[in-house]
């Protein structure tokens, strides 16, 4: 089976849609969203629609940090994130803010994890940012693979179990072997807000028979969001950062 | 896991025979319905209480061999999950290995030569798929009919996957007498150290003696780095000037002073002649005490902070360039283009190799004219043309090489020169004239249509512009009287 992940939409249609025709392309089994489909963006009812829709279809879709806030407040964010998720939820109706609301924190299937920053404190949303947050993080599941997202930059750390985790800088479109014996954390990088210095939207896709997981980047047209947000009075950086991907 | 026994099948793969194994796995000879040649299987000793380094060999020969396609590896034919019975089927290489011709040492430097052409070219298929084989020894080389073939890819590393083994121990892993010192040192992200261990064996080859010893513990290993191996020619003083400049260059500590490709040592190995001569070439005493104490507390120092940086890394571009020149009727503007478009590859990578072939073209039957009326040889009066071609590039010695091959077929020999001499960029000229194109204009073509490696093919816009206009007149006059 093939396995479909995005993460970190951050209500960019633009970067979504770019990624959904590409996805729809690869015929993959399964699709899992690994939260923040909200924040930041300008579209979020569009992308909270979308994806529900995608549920509807049979994806799984796990809560990001943003989509908590958006119903529960912005207690601990950063001023821009703060701003735009008041922004956020102003915009959402009731039945958007449900939804949000009853999203899993973390879903497990088989050998795999899905959670939208780490399986050690999920609620907490720490960083999957280092080797240790990576082994921190399997030392708190029993699934032998977990996908996250949160940090908006993808990577992915692996471990033979009991042993030191260690970190590979996916390079896209290349198939990264995980085999049978190892563990692994995989950091899918963000559709709608990339900050590895890549302009371009990233979803992955796991073959779990060939055992391996590529990383994709889907380019998509920033400009127009860039535009959106300057409309609809967010802050100006969050629509420049999408262009150069920081 | 239950004992593995003849008979047994895996996924299809018939085990006939076990054969002689070694400490990480055992090895069967093997059958499937659906493979026609022969096969051999690998099961690593999975049991409890192994190293874990067994698990991680596996994973690396298995995702490495996967990858890799041509001559030059054993073909793969399949492998068992590592959740189930983990195993690596592989093509069964027949023939002998390096290790079984040097049983006798030395050898002549004509059989070095041979050898080492075989297994660099070898080297430069497996790095141009981006795996470096970081084990390098006479016996992991097989000689085949096909030419070399790398066996045990354990320790391998592909430039662009995980590399499950980098800081798996403090402990060097390869074998002591042929491992390079950026690998003793921990790094296995050197492109070169293959280099660095092939020079070892051709060491070996060509004097009967391992240029480092057979070092137990990592601080003899270490050695290399700073204690340079003798000169070959003290040892065998048979060994001509030029290989020695060969295996000294490839035994460079410092990799930024080897060879930087497989392909750039098979140019040497292949044109002994055009072998630049340097210190290293004409070395005839071992390093003095003072070298030595500089290299110690000087040199290696510097290198090794280097090489911790992580400085060293593949190389883009063509390591070899070939410029196909015709100088046969002073074809000025298009020779020059031909040279300025060369000059920008070279720019872009500063240790490729220009490689400048004319072809005196020869007729089929009968007798050539390999004499100009003033009794000159054509063939130098072409090397003196193509020098003359190359002097703006101002290459130093040992970026260029010059080559006037005679053929009657200009393009094929052009194609068989790239094909043997692992040219990575074709850069030649085309013809506007369109009489002068039915004979040579169709040579550019067939080289871009037959050609393995990327080509350049340079036009002039004057000269194309002035051959179109020799074709317009009889054109014009039929439309103007309509």
């Amino acid at each position: 089976m093939r396995f479909l992940f995005m993460t970190d939409i951050h209500a960019n249609r633009e970067a979504l849609d770019a990624t959904l025709a590409v996805c729809g392309a690869l015929g993959a089994d399964r699709m899992v969203i690994l939260g923040d489909l909200v924040g930041y963006g300008p579209d979020p009812v569009y992308v909270v629609e979308r994806v529900s829709r995608l549920i509807e279809d049979g994806a799984i879709c796990v809560m990001g940090n943003h989509d908590e806030a958006a119903v529960t407040g912005s207690a601990g964010m950063t001023p821009n994130a703060k701003l735009a998720i008041e922004w956020t939820s102003r915009q959402l109706g009731p039945a958007h803010l449900e939804l949000l609301q009853h999203l899993p924190v973390s879903v497990e299937e088989e050998d795999r994890i899905y959670v939208h920053a780490s399986a050690h404190e999920p609620h907490k949303w720490h960083y999957m940012s280092s080797v240790d947050a990576a082994e921190r993080c399997l030392a708190h599941t029993a699934s032998r693979l977990v996908f996250c997202g949160h940090t908006h930059r993808p990577a992915c750390f692996h471990a033979l179990p009991g042993q030191a985790a260690r970190s590979f800088l996916p390079i896209p479109e290349k198939p990264i072997p995980i085999s049978a014996a190892r563990r692994a954390v995989l950091v899918v990088g963000s559709v709608g807000q990339p900050r590895d210095g890549n302009s371009a939207a990233c979803f992955a896709v796991y073959d779990d028979s060939e055992r391996t997981v590529i990383y994709h980047r889907v380019p998509y047209s920033a400009d127009i969001t860039l535009r959106k947000i300057k409309d609809a009075g967010l802050p100006e950086w969050l629509g420049l950062r999408l262009l150069v991907g920081r | 896991m239950a004992e593995i026994k003849q008979g047994d099948v895996l996924d299809g793969f018939e085990l006939i025979e076990k054969m002689a194994s070694g400490g990480m796995g055992s090895l069967w000879r093997a059958r499937h319905h659906g493979v026609s040649y022969p096969l051999v299987l690998k099961l690593p000793f999975l049991d409890a209480g192994r190293d874990v380094s067994t698990i991680v060999g596996y994973e690396v020969e298995e995702m490495i061999m996967k990858r890799l396609n041509g001559p030059h590896v054993p073909r793969f034919a399949g492998s068992g999950d590592l959740a189930k019975i983990p195993f690596i089927a592989m093509e069964f290489v027949e023939g002998k290995t390096l290790a079984d011709a040097m049983t006798v040492l030395p050898l002549t430097a004509a059989k070095v030569a041979e050898l080492a052409i075989l297994i660099a070219a070898a080297l430069s298929s497996l790095n141009g798929q981006l795996v470096s084989h970081l084990d390098l020894k006479p016996e992991n080389i097989f000689l085949t009919s096909r030419g070399a073939v790398f066996i045990d890819f354990g320790l391998a590393r592909h430039a662009e996957l995980p590399d499950l083994l980098a800081e798996e121990s403090d402990v060097p892993m390869g074998t002591p007498a042929y491992i390079s010192p950026e690998q003793v040192l921990g790094d296995r992200s050197g492109p070169t150290s293959d280099i660095f261990s092939l020079g070892c064996i051709l060491y070996e080859m060509a004097t009967g003696e391992k240029p480092f010893g057979e070092p137990s513990g990592k601080a003899g290993m270490e050695r290399r780095l700073y204690h340079p191996a003798k000169p070959p020619r003290m040892i065998n003083a048979a060994v001509p000037r030029w290989l020695q400049e060969v295996i000294l260059k490839c035994l460079e500590v410092d990799p930024a002073r080897r060879y930087l490709s497989a392909g750039n040592l098979l140019a040497d190995l292949k044109h002994p002649e055009q072998v630049h001569l340097t210190d290293r070439g004409n070395r005839d005493t071992a390093p003095s005490l003072a070298t030595r104490l500089f290299n110690r507390f000087v040199r290696k120092p510097a290198l090794v902070s280097r090489i911790r940086a992580g400085t060293a890394s593949m190389p883009s571009g063509p390591s070899i360039i070939l410029a196909a020149v015709d100088t046969s009727d002073g074809a000025g503007a298009l020779a020059d283009e031909v040279r300025m478009e060369v000059a920008r590859l070279l720019f872009s990578r500063q240790d490729a190799r220009l490689a400048c072939l004319t072809v005196l073209k020869t007729k089929l039957i009968g007798e050539d004219e390999l004499e100009d009326r003033a009794g000159h040889s054509v063939y130098i009066n072409r090397l003196v043309e193509l020098k003359h071609w190359a002097e703006p590039l101002a290459l130093p010695e040992e970026r260029v090489s010059f080559h006037v091959i005679e053929s009657f077929d200009v393009s094929k020999a052009i194609l068989n020169y790239a094909a043997n001499n692992d040219v990575g960029h074709i850069v030649m000229g085309a013809r506007g004239s369109s009489a002068l194109r039915r004979h040579l204009g169709s040579v550019s073509a067939q080289v871009v249509a037959e050609a393995l490696c990327s080509v350049s093919v340079v036009r002039v816009r004057r000269i194309e512009e002035e051959a179109a206009e020799r074709l317009q007149p009889a054109q014009t006059s039929v439309s103007s009287s309509t």
